[in-house]
């Protein structure tokens, strides 16, 4: 892994950014969960941002989402604030969002999950006099084949497994066909055949989308070769490959500790 | 014509055969004062409908809908007590409060069509307004049912005190209007009365069930399940709440005017805090989001009302909360849902001997072999 990542170092790519924030603080009642954050993300980048609890990771996603509104600074996407656009409307712009812990409609049918979120107009008089198209149809059947859930298609989603609900909340979000998609954890609680499946479709992705990564796992990391964005106390620590992360004595400090020196050497 | 009378046609025929009939029948061979309390508590299920709609799929516990009930009462009534008027008369009631003149907000009532449409138009467009303002502000949950109720309390206050508007605390009585020159109180009338509300409690629950079928239903469900997943979705869920508690309003307004009109009178009782929960009792007894449970529910629980305080007036109260109590605790999907889910035959099994079986007992009985056997045998076709 490490000659491999030696050969190809990930670099944190340059040119017009897709999304860009530009010293975003916010404060809830006096703390200070992001504190002058800056990052940016060019098309079809893949990034991994990591950091220890309470680093900020979700309200870092909050504000990019438009669940959170800044106290200082800007959210530009595509050379467009994104600062007091209701959430809607920022999903329409192309963002989308895969939360913490799998997110489906329990209640209705896997397939049913997928022709809710799939791209297409989402007002109530479209959903009552239209039916899908085509081509979202073939969309739905292709994503059911992608996530593999596709002899589960008829079966309510709240049957499924925890791992079967991180892809039925990815292939939801596929279904968005967003731009940029912002995915929060998501091989927490997956086996280690289901991580490394998600890792090889999440790569698969990079190109035609931009992905931001949230994770725990470190080999996870480790294998999407991508750079690395590490988050302290609400604002950027370091950016870099994630050998040269995880040799910074900054993040070996405030997020690996020195009891896992050892590993990286290794 | 072969595919018209296939079998699966027939026994989905079937419920509306008997509705049908059921229509033709009743009124002939129910006295006027049972088909006169049918027709009450048919109407009492549009309402119920209406709840299902918003509580049942979408998550929104309305303790208010008395409000759009009483709208829809009102708009009905306050015509009927014009219609049967002499030119230049105004209604008896006013002469008590030295009213010379009829109030402006009266005029529009004079006219048929106007009334019509005032009666499903007003309590939509009130729910509608109160609605964005709520759900705009997010506010959701427990928060949204006491809102409701203490508008509830707002409007009852308000049509209480008003004597010379609208006769205050008395109401309208409807008993011995006219209209399309019978009177209203007569046999006759109730019962095309009683067909009317027939026709539209059937489709008020067609409107429903359109409604909640398709992907709007499926939006509705996931607002009630995950109202932020689908906002990062794409979804404005502002706009399908705001929509579905409009026309559950409407279909309030529609319920009200028809319980006036074959109870005699619209009084601010109507928006009295107990009848607004009683209606989501219906509704919880009956099974939520069954739709047909919310019908059965209003219709069961009031006959059963009306037949227990004939015979034992001071029990009901306690019948009533008895019953709600286990829903609650033991029926959490109500009557339909757990007829739907398998209930009877769970009856049934505990007084029968247990089924023969062929193979080793536990195997074919055990639920996780069985569902085990039952995803094999899917994912293999």
């Amino acid at each position: 892994m490490n000659t491999s990542n030696a050969t190809n170092p990930p670099t944190i790519a340059g040119g017009a950014p897709l999304l860009e924030l530009r010293s975003v603080s916010v404060s809830f009642d006096g703390f200070w969960a992001l504190n002058d954050l800056n990052l940016r993300l060019v098309p079809g980048e893949l990034r991994a941002v990591i950091g220890p609890n309470g680093a900020g990771k979700t309200t870092f996603l909050d504000v990019i989402t438009g669940k959170v509104r800044p106290t200082q600074g800007d959210v530009l996407f595509k050379g467009r604030s994104l600062v007091g656009i209701a959430e809607h409307r920022i999903a329409r712009l192309g963002i989308g969002r895969k939360f913490q812990t799998p997110r489906v409609i329990q209640n209705l049918s896997v397939r049913r999950n997928l022709e809710l979120a799939v791209n297409g107009s989402h007002d109530p008089l479209t959903l009552l006099f239209g039916r899908l198209s085509h081509p979202q149809r073939q969309r739905v059947q292709e994503l059911l084949a992608v996530v593999g859930l596709e002899a589960l298609a008829a079966q309510q989603a709240g049957s499924l497994s925890h791992g079967q609900k991180q892809w039925l909340e990815i292939a939801m979000l596929l279904a968005q066909d967003p731009e940029l998609l912002l995915v929060d954890e998501p091989v927490a609680g997956l086996s280690d055949e289901e991580t490394e499946r998600t890792g090889t479709l999440l790569r698969s992705l990079a190109g035609d989308h931009t992905v931001l990564v949230i994770e725990h796992d470190m080999e996870f990391i480790r294998e999407l070769q991508a750079p690395v964005t590490v988050l302290h106390e609400g604002h950027v620590l370091c950016e870099g490959s994630m050998d040269a992360v995880q040799n910074d004595p900054r993040v070996i400090e405030v997020y690996l500790g020195t009891e896992t020196e050892g590993e990286f050497n290794g | 014509m072969a595919d018209l009378l296939s079998a699966r046609n027939l026994r989905r025929a079937i419920p509306w055969l008997l509705i049908v009939i059921a229509a033709l029948v009743l009124p002939v061979v129910l006295p006027p004062f049972r088909l006169n309390l049918l027709g009450r508590f048919l109407s009492l299920g549009i309402v119920a409908l209406g709840i299902d709609l918003i509580w049942g799929f979408t998550g929104l516990l309305s303790l208010g809908q008395g409000i759009f009930f009483a709208l829809g009462g009102y708009a009905l009534a306050m015509h009927l007590q014009l219609g049967s008027l002499a030119p230049g008369e105004l209604p008896e009631f006013f002469g008590l409060y030295g009213v010379k003149a009829l109030p402006a907000f009266w005029q529009p009532f004079t006219s048929p069509l106007f009334t019509l449409l005032c009666i499903w138009v007003l309590p939509a467009l009130v729910a509608g307004v109160l609605g964005y303002l709520v759900f705009r502000n997010r506010i959701k949950g427990v928060y949204f049912s006491i809102l409701t109720q203490a508008a509830l309390l707002v409007f009852f206050n308000f049509f209480n005190g008003q004597q010379k508007l609208i006769n205050g605390t008395n109401g309208l009585k409807t008993d011995t209007a006219q209209l399309l020159g019978q009177l209203v109180g007569s046999d006759a009338m109730q019962r095309n009365l009683f067909w009317l509300t027939v026709v539209l409690a059937v489709g008020a629950y067609l409107l429903c069930r359109w409604l909640t079928r398709g992907r709007f239903g499926d939006a509705l469900i996931a607002i009630r399940d995950d109202e932020p997943r689908l906002r990062f979705t794409g979804y404005n869920t502002t706009v399908y709440k705001t929509l579905v508690f409009a026309v559950a309003g409407a279909m309030a307004g529609v319920s009200g005017a028809l319980y006036t009109v074959q109870s005699g009178i619209v009084s601010p009782q109507f928006m009295a805090v107990p009848f607004s929960i009683e209606m989501v009792i219906w509704v919880a007894v009956g099974g939520r989001g069954t739709l047909i449970g919310a019908v059965l529910g209003a219709v069961l629980i009031n006959y059963a009302k009306s037949l227990v305080s004939e015979a034992l007036p001071e029990t009901w109260l306690f019948i009533q909360g008895g019953l709600f109590l286990l829903v609650v605790t033991a029926l959490p999907d109500g009557l339909v849902g757990w007829w739907r889910s398998g209930g009877p035959g769970r009856i049934r099994a505990m007084f029968s001997p247990p089924p023969a079986v062929a193979t080793y007992p536990d195997l074919e009985l055990d639920p996780a072999v069985q569902a085990e056997k039952a995803k094999l045998e899917g994912g293999a076709q």
